[in-house]
């Protein structure tokens, strides 16, 4: 955990002095992480794993975990991803995983991680 | 560091707080000095403001966007707040300031803010020759621009009332409703008449840019009725410790998104961040009501006896959890009882249970004041001055922000409903006293700054 957050305040001093970057530069959406969730909430079934897997590993991002559990009848599938490696842009990124969800009659959602940081910690 | 950080019970109420209870990040507005526009020439300094607004905010928008795609929050507005409009053009001999109005209205359409706020004068004291060429510009600058609003401040609590500048603004809404005649009096949705009127709003009609503040600042405003409403409605039937306790856990959860939103935004700007405003503020849409939460509480309709308590206590208690989510708090923060801007309001003043006088009554623990109530169009000037003169003196004793935004709807009677569009919503006129208050509004000169001491 703790070397975990050395290497995080590292990298993002750079991105965080940098002028404001418009570029669509996964570095540059990033106030304190590099770190997304993505959400994966509907009927469980096969093969949803590998297909968002897939489209997370064709763009370069790195899943670092992964939970699943049934709330109110609904599969909740959510992953924590790295995508200080990532070779497209954010939005692009979301975009492939909303059509993804599409396709497989999901709802697949990508954020950054500081939406539940700043909601759920103090 | 793992997905275990946050349960899958935190991750699913936050998406679903945005989702499916309309939690938003209602505005991020810049605020912007133009004290260095002012010139000898109105249509210099205009050009001065224009460019600018043009300047600053060039990336606002698309800065806004871009927090809405990251995080997953939608960010419903991008508007701009300046410098009070008055202070700007005295400098200039001109006699209307239509001109600089229709300026800052290209520059929003440049720079794609829905509203910029500060065609506005500071007049709790007294008039200038500038603040009295703002006001009579007011009623034509809001009907030849789309995106201009305009306020005036006629007291405060430390100065009192100016009664010459409530008369003013009196026959200054009545005209603005006959410039816009065509359009239900539109104009006057887009003025807001103050008393203890703040410099870091960043909710329209009202804001603009105090002579306090910095060059140019991010003021972030959230929204979240919906939110509320639904933690009230899982709680049952719980004790008023219980309810309010429920209030600023969700206000807190709710602030902490403007929070961050307030700071991405100023990062990715490089423009200081000003303050986070609590307001819960409604839209028409369903599902985004302060009225329904009164209702949640056990009100049967916004309006009968109870809810003046019952918006004290989402009043307060939204002020102390949002209080603890952002390092600096500002604006108006409360909950706002717009009439045309909420679906339960909206009902409950169709149907009668919600009067003019009750809502007087709320105002006197809400953030705001009389906002967006359509009354008829044959309202005597003085008689909307004399709804002001009320207003700010409940703003005045109580040290709060009051304000009137109240539309005269030409050729419309009590009953008629009218369409405003879009967030302005739609609105039943409401019934106004028919008896005079031409004597009382007549006499000219200011009411006294009130005792702050021995307040019973």
């Amino acid at each position: 955990m703790s070397g975990r957050s050395n290497g995080r305040n590292a990298a993002p001093e750079v991105a965080a002095s940098a002028v404001p970057n418009f570029s669509g530069d996964p570095a540059a959406m990033s106030r304190n992480s590099h770190r997304i969730i993505v959400t994966v909430i509907g009927k469980d079934r096969v093969g949803i794993i590998a297909n968002v897997s897939a489209v997370l590993a064709d763009a370069g991002a790195n899943i670092l975990d992964i939970s699943q559990s049934v709330m109110d009848e609904f599969f909740v599938m959510i992953m924590m991803v790295d995508v200080e490696q990532a070779g497209v842009p954010f939005g692009e990124l979301k975009s492939r995983l909303n059509a993804k969800g599409e396709e497989m009659g999901l709802r697949i959602d990508a954020q950054h991680e500081d939406v539940f940081k700043f909601m759920h910690r103090i | 560091m793992s997905v275990s950080r946050y349960s899958p019970q935190e991750i699913v109420e936050t998406i679903r707080m945005v989702q499916m209870e309309n939690l938003d990040i209602r505005t991020i507005t810049m605020g912007i000095s133009l004290r260095d526009c002012s010139h000898p020439d109105l249509a210099a300094a205009a050009t001065k403001a224009y460019d600018k607004i043009c300047r600053l905010a060039e990336n606002l928008v698309r800065a806004g966007e871009e927090i809405a795609s990251e995080y997953g929050i939608p960010v419903i507005n991008k508007r701009i707040s300046v410098t009070p409009i008055a202070l700007v053009a005295e400098s200039s001999a001109a006699d209307s300031y239509v001109l600089m109005a229709e300026y800052l209205d290209r520059a929003a359409k440049q720079v794609g803010v829905n509203f910029i706020g500060g065609f506005s004068a500071l007049v709790q004291k007294g008039m200038t020759r500038g603040d009295i060429a703002l006001i009579a510009s007011i009623p034509q600058a809001l009907a030849v621009t789309d995106r201009v609003c305009a306020s005036v401040n006629i007291g405060t609590t430390k100065a009192g009332i100016n009664m010459d500048a409530v008369a003013l603004m009196g026959r200054t809404i009545v005209e603005t409703a006959r410039l816009t005649a065509d359009k239900d009096g539109l104009g006057c949705a887009k003025l807001v008449v103050f008393c203890n009127a703040v410099d870091d709003n960043p909710f329209m009609a009202g804001a603009f840019h105090g002579i306090g503040e910095p060059e140019c600042v991010i003021n972030v405003g959230v929204s979240g009725p919906g939110a509320v409403l639904r933690a009230i409605e899982k709680d049952g039937q719980t004790d008023f410790g219980t309810l309010a306790a429920t209030i600023k856990r969700t206000a807190f959860k709710i602030t902490r998104m403007g929070e961050l939103v307030g700071r991405a935004a100023s990062e990715k700007l490089d423009v200081p961040f000003g303050i986070v405003d609590l307001s819960l503020a409604p839209t028409p849409a369903v599902g985004d009501s302060v009225a329904r939460i009164l209702e949640a509480m056990g009100i049967e309709r916004v309006g009968t006896h109870g809810s003046t308590a019952a918006l004290a206590l989402l009043n307060d208690a939204v002020k102390k959890g949002g209080a603890m989510a952002s390092s600096y708090v500002g604006g108006l923060s409360g909950a706002f009882i717009p009439v045309s801007e909420d679906i339960g309001m909206i009902e409950a003043a169709s149907m009668g249970a919600l009067t003019f006088d009750k809502l007087e009554a709320m105002t006197c623990v809400c953030s705001v004041g009389l906002d967006m109530i359509a009354i008829p169009g044959d309202t005597p000037a003085e008689t909307i001055a004399a709804i002001i003169a009320d207003e700010a003196a409940i703003g005045m004793i109580n040290r709060k922000t009051t304000a009137v935004r109240i539309i005269p709807v030409p050729g419309k009677k009590v009953g008629d409903m009218v369409e405003f569009g879009g967030l302005l919503g739609r609105a039943p006129v409401m019934a106004v006293h028919r008896e005079s208050s031409q004597g009382f509004i007549s006499r000219g000169g200011r009411i006294p700054a009130p005792l702050q001491a021995l307040n019973n």
